[in-house]
């Protein structure tokens, strides 16, 4: 059940996690979000950051979630391949782990510059599995 | 906790793009598509395309527009430009201008993440038989001395201090302190920086993704581009703008960079959290101009502009420098410098009296008319220039505004050609290598770190920017003076 995908938005990026947990579906859209940036099978899982973030309600955790990680790639210079989540009410923690960005390795596209409330939707569907998606603006 | 289920038909509805419902608008003209009010709209919808645009634009731009026209203190009408497409609150290509009088608001998502990413065209001084047996040396020079694509750095670090005498000077700082010229200082928007700029209305966060990132030019479609003048509309207008065929020239587009992207996320949020409500659909979260929020919205998005002007600076400073190594007997002027992602304080008539309204433009440009006090001398009889960014493959524009913007929209034009297609289904299509070979085989030179990032941004992924050029002369939102072919592209 497990999975990502990103979705059409004008000039921008849709990412989409689908997961049997609100988690699950958080770390899937994280993965979405590193694959608009680089080459995810490329990017080796070598050093873990922690974040932590509050949101008023779940939607917006979502959108905190991946702009916590947006700001990690952007001020540490990497890029994540592998994501953990702990969701507790409307606060977060997160573990990114990944490595410093090679051009030559890592296949990279481009950078994001923030996630949006666009599209943004954290839902269940009627067998209980979640999707968390929103876009993010390229 | 905020969610709620979705079947199968909401599914399907996330996943499918939309043509926009033609019934729905009144046409006006060839050129002029109204949106009546209804509703909670306080204005109606005003859509500038042909039909050929109109049919290709997505429904979401007909809801966005429409969202716009709710909120208060909007005047005249909510605006989209030519190369209108789907945005996040604002259709990008939006225009709309609020008066604070009448509980005006401001948006984050209606200046954009990138704020004041914008364009700017520098003459060479050099034709393009000149620049031809250099064009590889030149392609090399340029792409060593520009950081550009995902994690680049550049040389300059700032201090706290220095960073916020940055925040507050814009391309005057950057000037000031040796990158760029002052005669390029009056051919750029508000002469080259914002005021009323706080900087410590800006996060601390926003402050540290900037500290490697000053003269960087970032990526997607961001670029550096030497151009050739293959075609000359308005020989008057290419006249006073000193542009002839065959004439090279060099365009920048780029933004604000990390601290730009990180004002824009960091209000989006306080205004989704406090901002003015109600609002039919929170990415369109905003606060009105006379409150705390809104005023510190407005000094950071101004910090941000100069941050944003100061970049496109240094990195003129930089484009210099390769020349100077590359093709010595370049000299290189600005022409002009225009923001396409802005909110800026201008003074329009609206309901018969002269108001002091702040115009957002998201993805969308200025294109004052001949005469307007706000342009340098050496424009104002000519009227603005206004910069239309292409692909990497295909033809860039200038224009010059019109006496008759003003009335239509506040004195704006479009801002460049809008993707067609998803960067997804552009990397499925397209090889970066091939792209590179394949523009190669028509002259032009590509220089990026990325085949991923050249395959995302093929010529073939965007609309035909011929169509928007055009649409807007139609309009009467700007006239065409010179069309622009790319001889040489830096991407990110």
């Amino acid at each position: 059940m497990a999975r990502w995908e990103h979705f059409a938005h004008g000039a921008d990026v849709g990412v989409r996690g689908f997961g049997e947990s609100v988690e699950q579906a958080f770390e899937q859209a994280a993965l979405a979000l590193s694959a608009v940036v680089a080459d995810v099978s490329t990017i080796a899982p070598s050093q873990s950051i922690e974040v932590q973030c509050d949101a008023p309600d779940l939607e917006l955790l979502l959108v905190s979630w991946l702009n916590a990680i947006v700001y990690e790639m952007a001020v540490r210079k990497m890029v994540f391949s592998k994501f953990r989540v702990a969701v507790s009410g409307n606060s977060l923690n997160g573990s990114l782990a990944g490595e410093r960005i090679d051009a030559r390795r890592h296949d990279l596209a481009v950078e994001v510059k923030g996630a949006t409330v666009t599209a943004l939707k954290v839902a269940r569907d009627h067998d209980g599995n979640w999707i968390a998606q929103c876009v993010v603006d390229v | 906790m905020r969610c709620g289920c979705l079947n199968e038909v909401e599914l399907a509805k996330l996943r499918k793009k939309r043509n926009m419902d033609r019934q729905s608008l009144e046409r006006h003209s060839d050129f002029e598509w109204w949106i009546k009010p209804t509703g909670r709209m306080r204005v109606p919808g005003i859509i500038y395309a042909g039909e050929h645009l109109i049919e290709d634009m997505d429904e979401k731009v007909r809801e966005q527009v429409t969202n716009v026209a709710t909120l208060p203190g909007i005047q005249r009408a909510s605006y989209a430009m030519p190369d209108a497409h789907w945005g996040y609150g604002f259709p990008i290509g939006g225009v709309a201008a609020f008066d604070p009088e009448e509980g005006g608001v401001i948006s984050a998502g209606g200046v954009g993440f990138d704020i004041s990413c914008g364009v700017r065209t520098l003459r060479t001084g050099l034709t393009a038989e000149e620049v031809e047996p250099q064009k590889e040396k030149l392609a090399d020079a340029l792409f060593e001395s520009v950081p550009a694509g995902v994690g680049s750095t550049g040389a300059i670090r700032l201090s706290e201090h220095e960073m916020d005498e940055m925040l507050r000077g814009g391309a005057r700082w950057a000037v000031a302190h040796g990158y760029g010229i002052a005669e390029d200082l009056e051919r750029i928007e508000e002469t080259g920086c914002a005021s009323g700029a706080k900087p410590e209305c800006v996060s601390r966060e926003a402050k540290k993704r900037q500290s490697d990132e000053m003269g960087t030019l970032g990526s997607g479609n961001h670029y550096l581009e030497v151009q050739r003048v293959a075609q000359i509309f308005d020989a008057q207008a290419a006249a006073s703008f000193g542009l002839h065929l065959n004439d090279t020239v060099v365009s920048i587009h780029c933004g604000s960079r990390g601290l730009g992207h990180q004002v824009g996320t960091d209000y989006l949020k306080s205004m989704v959290v406090e901002g003015y409500k109600p609002i039919p659909d929170r990415e369109l979260a905003c606060a009105p101009i006379r409150s705390d929020l809104g005023q510190r919205y407005l000094g950071a998005m101004r910090a941000a502009t100069n941050c944003a002007l100061a970049n496109r600076e240094i990195i003129t400073h930089l484009v210099r420098r390769a020349f100077h190594e590359a093709a010595p007997k370049a000299n290189l002027t600005l022409l002009y410098d225009v923001s396409h992602n802005t909110c800026k304080i201008e003074q329009h008539v609206s309901d018969g009296r002269t108001r002091e309204l702040f115009v957002h433009r998201k993805g969308a440009t200025r294109a004052f008319g001949p005469g307007n006090s706000e342009l340098p001398s050496s424009l104002r009889e000519v009227g603005q220039p206004v910069l239309i960014g292409g692909t990497m493959g295909t033809e860039s524009y200038i224009l010059v505004g019109t006496a008759e913007s003003e009335r239509l929209a506040f004195s704006s034009a479009c801002h460049g050609a809008g993707r067609a297609m998803s960067r997804t289904q552009a990397m499925k299509r397209w090889h970066g290598r091939n792209v590179i070979q394949e523009l190669g085989r028509q002259g032009i030179l590509i220089r990026s770190r990325s085949f991923r990032g050249v395959a995302e941004e093929a010529p073939g992924a965007y609309k035909d920017v011929n169509d928007v050029a055009e649409a807007a002369e139609h309009a009467n939102l700007a006239r065409r003076v010179a069309r622009l072919v790319p001889l040489i592209c830096v991407k990110g």
